[in-house]
């Protein structure tokens, strides 16, 4: 899969972020942000107002900024191909972007997000024929990039790479159901101040997280930044009869985790991470 | 509790303008030969004396004095614990001490990392810093961000002067300290209110400085560990004290009673926490519901309690 060119992209942001602009000017100054993000992540690619089937449902002012919940909801009917999630002004804008495989069972996805300041949070599906369709939600928080949300470092680090997923308690062959798989890593931003070594704590993230049913793709989410410390998802998937739900991800230091879960009656509680 | 806590208490102008005269009477009347104001302490036991911090956020009208504070003089020094929300602060500390005892302070004491108990120590730059064994590091990560949060709220001038990071002292499980003629017992703790939780005993008069392990009328801030606060909780009780200062709160309260409101929140934030995940709910169904029958039994409700409940959340998630 390939990445963006995120130093660029940040420098030129940056530029944009330097520039002060009155309060009366928010609104061109949020679409002029938009028009350069369009541009970055889906050059010029048409863009459509999905008009209500995408929805978002964020926390119009966030507790914590460093773990703002949001999930998007998309009408069943859509059945993405992928799906991009957008924190406008963070640094790193693209929190990440799911493409949905066979075992998808369509719908959307909840996630938790860092939100650096007052800022659009988006989404971009991309329909099966190639069409883009966004909706967006404006969240009030601060500071979510540069803040120090890890509370226990040795705890985390002690846990770090444990996977754990949820699964319905008796999932049907067949039929749609809710996952949700937490991965715990400390998502380390590069943004963090370290105030007795005088320097920035290094990037250190979750990159791709791949989910299986049955051995076929459920989703593959190419993550950045922009999402929460202890990454976590929740999306829906088909259950295979007799099969299991596999997840494996890789982050920005070449270290995989992975686990294997059954999907029997039972099944759902975590186990160490290979 | 305090009587400028409030949506309304910007409201009230005669009064404000009253307390303003009256600001200034006491500075002209009690300023020592440095020119600072001494804080107002109480002697809440025989050498052991308390500030009283304002149950609220730091704000211009609080000046950022929103945490107790103390000192406890022994025949040879005097141990600072805590030293408030901005330099200032610390200074005026520091002033009140002088007016209180011709003893020098000889240890600082920082009961944990948040910036409404540690940015005073700027006026203390030639006194050792004792600390959680963990104190450093968390503080090291954090303090630009604090330092940068005290600007917005203050102004540049209160920030001004923060010095580096400094732990001198660090201390895991017990370390005691002898003023002269006073063994005070500081106790590092497991992660709770924070990772790097203090706690200061003074023997002599059955004291202790429980820091911010025990709030009292403030709500209780979970910046560590909601269960891990717990289980701190029922060690903390076993301590033979017959008061404590709490970290927020009056001047002091009778021990081990004044743990109970704290523990009762805590008990209900983890099982409320628990009943939504064991019914698959959301962080944002949580926040909505948990410990709402708490409300009326605390300040600062709704700054923190939101708060409390998402990092209980994403803590019990991983049970
Ligand atoms: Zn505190």
């Amino acid at each position: 899969m390939m990445r963006y060119p995120l130093m660029g992209l940040l420098a030129s942001l940056l530029i944009v972020l330097s520039t002060p602009a009155p309060a009366a000017t928010d609104a061109a100054e949020d679409a002029a942000r938009w028009d350069l993000l369009h541009d970055m992540y889906f050059k010029d690619r048409p863009v459509e107002e999905a008009g209500g089937r995408i929805r978002i449902d964020a926390p119009a002012r966030a507790h914590d900024a460093a773990l703002v919940p949001v999930r998007v909801e998309v009408e069943p009917s859509l059945r993405l191909k992928t799906l991009s999630l957008l924190v406008d002004k963070n640094p790193v804008p693209l929190a990440a972007t799911f493409h949905f495989g066979p075992a998808s069972g369509g719908g959307g996805i909840e996630t938790r997000i860092r939100v650096n300041e007052y800022t659009n949070v988006r989404a971009v599906g991309e329909t099966q024929d190639g069409r883009l369709l966004m909706t967006e939600a404006y969240v009030k928080a601060a500071g979510g990039c540069s803040a120090p949300a890890v509370k226990d470092p040795q705890e985390a680090m002690a846990r770090l790479g444990r996977i754990k997923v949820k699964l319905p308690e008796t999932p049907v062959a067949g039929v749609p159901a809710t996952a949700q798989v937490m991965i715990s890593h400390p998502n380390s931003s590069g943004l963090q101040f370290d105030q007795v070594s005088r320097t920035y704590i290094p990037a250190h993230y979750v990159r791709s997280i791949v989910v299986r049913s049955g051995g076929r793709t459920v989703l593959e989410a190419e993550t950045d930044i922009s999402i929460a410390e202890d990454p976590n998802l929740r999306f829906s998937f088909v259950p295979v009869e007799g099969g299991t739900l596999e997840v494996v991800a890789h982050d920005t230091k070449g270290a995989t985790f992975a686990q294997t879960v059954p999907l029997a009656a039972g099944a759902g509680k975590d186990e160490p991470a290979l | 509790m305090t009587t400028s806590f409030g949506p309304d208490a910007g409201s009230t102008h005669p009064r404000a303008a009253l307390m303003t005269v009256a600001a200034a009477l006491c500075l002209l009347a009690a300023a020592g030969p440095s020119g600072v104001e001494p804080l107002a302490m109480t002697e809440v036991a025989p050498g052991v004396f308390v500030h009283q911090g304002a149950i609220a956020e730091p704000a211009p009208d609080n000046r950022g004095d929103t945490a107790n504070m103390g000192f406890i003089v022994g025949d040879s020094g005097v141990a600072v614990i805590d030293t408030g929300g901005t330099p200032e602060l610390g200074r005026r500390l520091r002033e009140a001490i002088a007016a209180r005892t011709d003893r020098e302070p000889v240890i600082v004491i920082n009961t944990h990392m948040h910036p409404d108990h540690v940015f005073g120590n700027a006026a203390f730059a030639d006194v050792p810093i004792a600390g959680h064994a963990n104190l450093r590091d968390a503080l090291a990560a954090r303090q630009d961000v604090y330092r940068q949060r005290l600007t917005d709220e203050l102004g540049a001038g209160a920030s001004a002067g923060i010095p580096r990071v400094r732990v001198d002292r660090p201390v895991a499980g017990e370390v005691r300290i002898d003023l002269g003629n006073r063994l005070l017992v500081l106790t590092a703790h497991p992660t709770a209110h924070t990772n790097n939780d203090l706690t200061v005993f003074d023997r002599k008069t059955g004291t202790l400085f429980a820091g911010d392990l025990l709030f009292i009328d403030h709500l209780p801030v979970v910046d560590g560990n909601a269960l891990g606060w717990l289980s701190v909780i029922d060690g903390l009780e076993r301590v033979p004290a017959i008061r404590a200062v709490p970290g927020h709160g009056p001047a002091m309260v009778d021990w081990p009673g004044a743990l109970d409101a704290e523990r009762r929140y805590l008990t209900v934030l983890v099982e409320g926490v628990r009943r939504v995940l064991t019914a698959g709910g959301s962080i944002q169904e949580a926040v909505a519901h948990v410990v709402e029958g708490e409300r009326d039994r605390w300040l600062l409700f709704d700054a923190y309690n939101p708060r409390n409940v998402t990092a209980t959340f994403a803590e019990l998630e991983w049970e």
